[in-house]
């Protein structure tokens, strides 16, 4: 087997990540090994990142990676962050974000990276801050309660229907009235 | 310095208290990463952002309070000899990379020292929140609560698709890690940990040995924690690290009756030459010391040792580091000198329970 960074080299190191019983192998030479930091023996220098930005160099390699090759890969490249100047070049390299606003400047690049290292997932479903969140919260709790309605309905429960639909218009006119506070 | 008084600075003091679980769970920990939506992240920013950031937080945050979190106080890594910042890094109350030469890094503590927060790491905050013993949910619980405490001052990195912006992309979305410390001496020595890690990965969550370096946990110590930050709520992660946790201080207990039932001479011997060891050897070394320290502590959940206190493992663990040796002695030590004054501070440990 070839080592999949240079593709020069039989590859002698091999690792398998296993998250969510979804696997991910690496296939290395020697010395890609050692430029990727894998070969360290200290636990702490061996880390994630390491792997991480492995798993970033992988695009494009491969069969069909390399049929998008050229064009693409060079506009790809030449993406830069407006808010800290971070290109798409030097993020996979160290494998960490410079700023906020990178996230919008990488964003198409981001969900094939998140899935790896999220098990599949892209998007959040977790706390979202009282101020930062803006109206996310009440329209996340709107959502809810839709839910909750439809799930009464099939129940045939209406008049518990019928107080979750009440809340859904209390809870609809307080997002507008945050709305028209805005304009 | 007395002993006394060098241990009484030394161990933070909520882990002189026992949680739930406490024979097999050291501590449970949150941990949120947290950035300023304006500032470029400590990843790639120099100078001026990060010092804003740091003169926010001294500003906002110091001599403040929040619940019993009483009298935070923001100590900056520059103010800071090289052994002070590797007792922080023992004491779990800073990371190693917080002291590797990062500009403007702090971090801000309560009184208590319950509460870490990371200034300038590689985020520009890391929220830290340990509890004693088995206590995920409350943990979790009051790390959120400080965190909108904290938001109602900072304005956060957020997106509504990719929840809290993080450097790394491994922490984007919670931006949470949960950790348990785990103190797992039959499963170690019954090697059946090394079957169950497999399983744990499968999950989502992370097994690794603290303390020792590669794979190897030194002092039968382990860590689990989620891997996964982005596409689950907060509880489902915790629920989920909960229930693994559950099932491991179940394991380990069947474990301990086992070797109990089946070898008690053998186990009651390791345990006692373990006592032996720490009680008078005049050079011995922190893996040494650290396995010792693990047989003396199962000796004492077993009943086999009466009147040492639990805590002296959480205790000795941290007293023995580099760090702490040397701050003990007042003066830098090469690894050999280290050696000895370990063993002398364990013999001293060790004899004032005799004197009590």
């Amino acid at each position: 087997m070839q080592c999949q960074r240079c593709e020069k080299y039989p590859a002698t190191v091999h690792l398998t990540q296993v998250i969510n019983g979804e696997k991910n192998e690496v296939h290395l030479c020697d010395s890609c090994a050692k430029e990727q930091g894998y070969m360290n023996q200290e636990e702490e220098k061996f880390s994630l990142n390491d792997l991480l930005s492995g798993l970033f160099h992988m695009e494009g390699s491969g069969s069909a990676g390399k049929l998008f090759q050229g064009n693409k890969q060079q506009q790809k490249e030449s993406l830069q962050c407006s808010g800290c100047g971070l290109t798409y070049q030097e993020f996979t390299k160290a494998g960490k974000f410079g700023c906020a606003t990178c996230y919008e400047t990488f964003n198409e690049r981001l969900d094939p990276i998140l899935k790896r290292v999220h098990s599949g997932n892209t998007t959040h479903h977790g706390k979202v801050p009282k101020r930062a969140g803006g109206d996310l919260n009440l329209r996340r709790d709107i959502e809810k309660h839709r839910e909750k309605l439809h799930q009464l309905i099939n129940q045939e429960e209406f008049e518990e229907a019928a107080k979750v639909r009440d809340e859904i218009r209390t809870l609809e006119e307080e997002l507008n009235q945050d709305k028209g506070g805005d304009s | 310095m007395s002993l006394e008084k060098f241990m009484n600075e030394a161990i933070s003091p909520w882990m002189r208290h026992d949680g739930p679980d406490s024979d097999i769970v050291l501590s449970s920990r949150i941990r949120l990463a947290r950035n300023f939506s304006s500032q470029p992240f400590p990843t790639v920013a120099r100078g001026e952002p990060l010092e804003e950031v740091l003169s926010f937080m001294d500003e906002h945050f110091t001599d403040s309070s929040f619940r019993e979190y009483e009298g935070l106080q923001l100590v900056k890594m520059d103010d800071l000899q090289p052994i002070e910042k590797r007792v922080l890094v023992e004491k779990h109350l800073v990371s190693p990379h917080l002291i590797e030469d990062r500009e403007n890094a702090a971090t801000i503590i309560s009184e208590n020292e319950q509460v870490s927060i990371m200034v300038n790491e590689e985020d520009h905050l890391r929220i830290q929140l340990y509890f004693p013993g088995f206590q995920l949910d409350k943990a979790l619980e009051q790390a959120s609560q400080l965190d909108d405490w904290l938001e109602e001052k900072i304005d956060y990195a957020f997106d509504e698709e990719r929840g809290y912006l993080t450097a790394c992309p491994t922490n984007v979305g919670t931006g949470m890690r949960a950790s348990v410390m785990m103190h797992l001496p039959a499963l170690a020595l019954t090697k059946q940990i090394n079957r169950m890690t497999p399983a744990i990965n499968q999950l989502g969550l992370v097994v690794r040995g603290i303390y020792g370096e590669g794979s190897e946990a030194v002092g039968n110590l382990f860590q689990i924690s989620n891997q996964i930050t982005l596409g689950k709520s907060e509880e489902d992660i915790v629920e989920d690290l909960h229930s693994v946790v559950q099932q491991l201080i179940e394991q380990e207990r069947k474990a301990r009756q086992t070797l109990m039932n089946r070898s008690p001479v053998q186990l009651e011997d390791r345990i006692y030459r373990s006592y032996g060891t720490l009680r008078h050897s005049r050079v011995i070394t922190s893996k040494e010391a650290a396995g010792c320290l693990s047989d003396l502590r199962l000796g004492i959940d077993l009943d086999f040792l009466k009147d040492i206190p639990r805590t002296i493992l959480n205790e000795l663990m941290v007293l023995t580091q580099p760090g702490f040796l040397q701050q003990y002695a007042g003066e830098s030590l090469d690894p050999e000198d280290r050696d000895i004054k370990r063993a002398t501070l364990i013999r001293e440990r060790i004899n004032l329970e005799d004197d009590n």
